[in-house]
């Protein structure tokens, strides 16, 4: 029978597959938000999981709030892609050091 | 047993597409991943019982984000071989991140399963004879209204921030003037003439 350890497991790779993408990708700012979205995937999962094995229907509300919240920063984000694309003609994150930051 | 069967056919799945989101040499190959990976998210959470959520995994990140991601992929003309060019760099030091956090995930997890952490009691019992959107339902429009309500200013607030951000006023475009067309009056616009046989018009 299928027990919240292997919901678990499952959403722990999931989740350090999303870090290592941030990590191996670090130049392509757009597949660092995918593996954003993978992280935030990761998390739904370990909601889901955890509240069908409680008994309790709060961790799926809440992961409809994790979901709204992905949603608005994927779009936010690529919104400022587009705009960085349009002001520089690349994407490159390595050379964004317009603030000196 | 079919279930068992079902679960391990969606996480083998959803961890593969997972990978493949992150080592695939082309973004628009990615996006597709992810989207593999999308869908069997939700058969995971078919799975666990959690119908409602698993169709808006299915509506919101398939029909919305991904959509969004490719359309940008698409849309900027990038040169995608450069900015592959630290990878093989980079791996060293993020696989040492990622066996960490996978170490300390399996830790906390035998943690949890030995039974050292108590839970809080239930805030919102399942109860057996509804079904679980309803259930989902009574509990967003009631208990938890004003995180809904929240949960709606955020999106609002991302959609007004994206258009903002990418909106720009083109030179030279023939723009219809809204106040220009209300502020015109009927005896600026139009006259009434007379003219005699033969004369002609002038407009």
């Amino acid at each position: 029978m299928i027990s919240v350890g292997h919901y678990l497991a499952v959403s722990a790779v999931l989740f350090t597959l999303g870090v290592l993408g941030i990590f191996i990708n670090r130049k392509n700012i757009i597949v660092i938000l995918m593996a954003i979205e993978l992280i935030l995937l990761a998390v739904n999962i370990n909601l889901v999981a955890f509240s069908a094995a409680l008994g309790d229907l709060v961790g799926q509300v809440f992961s409809m709030f994790v979901l709204t919240v992905a949603a608005g920063e994927a779009a936010i984000g690529l919104a400022i892609i587009v705009i960085y694309f349009r002001g520089r003609g690349t994407i490159a994150v390595d050379d964004a050091n317009r603030m000196k930051g | 047993m079919i279930q068992l069967a079902a679960f391990y056919l969606f996480a083998t799945l959803v961890i593969a597409s997972a990978a493949m989101v992150i080592f695939a040499r082309n973004p628009v190959h990615s996006v597709m991943w992810l989207i593999l990976a999308f869908f069997n998210a939700a058969g995971l959470m078919l799975l666990a019982g959690a119908e409602f959520i698993a169709m808006l995994l299915i509506i919101v990140y398939v029909g919305a984000v991904a959509v969004l991601f490719l359309f940008v992929v698409m849309m900027l003309n990038i040169d995608f071989a450069e900015l592959r060019a630290g990878f093989v760099r980079y791996l060293p030091l993020g696989a040492l991140v990622a066996i960490i956090l996978v170490a300390e995930l399996i830790f906390a997890l035998g943690a949890w399963s030995a039974g050292g952490i108590d839970l809080a009691s239930r805030a919102a019992p399942v109860v057996t004879d509804k079904s679980n959107i309803e259930q989902v339902g009574e509990l967003l429009y009631t208990r938890y209204i004003f995180l809904f309500e929240a949960a709606g200013i955020v999106l609002l607030v991302a959609m007004i921030g994206a258009i903002v951000l990418t909106h720009r006023q083109r030179g030279g475009a023939r723009t219809q003037n809204i106040s220009a067309q209300n502020r015109r009056r009927p005896q600026d616009a139009t006259r009434l003439v007379d003219p005699g046989v033969g004369q002609g018009m002038e407009l």
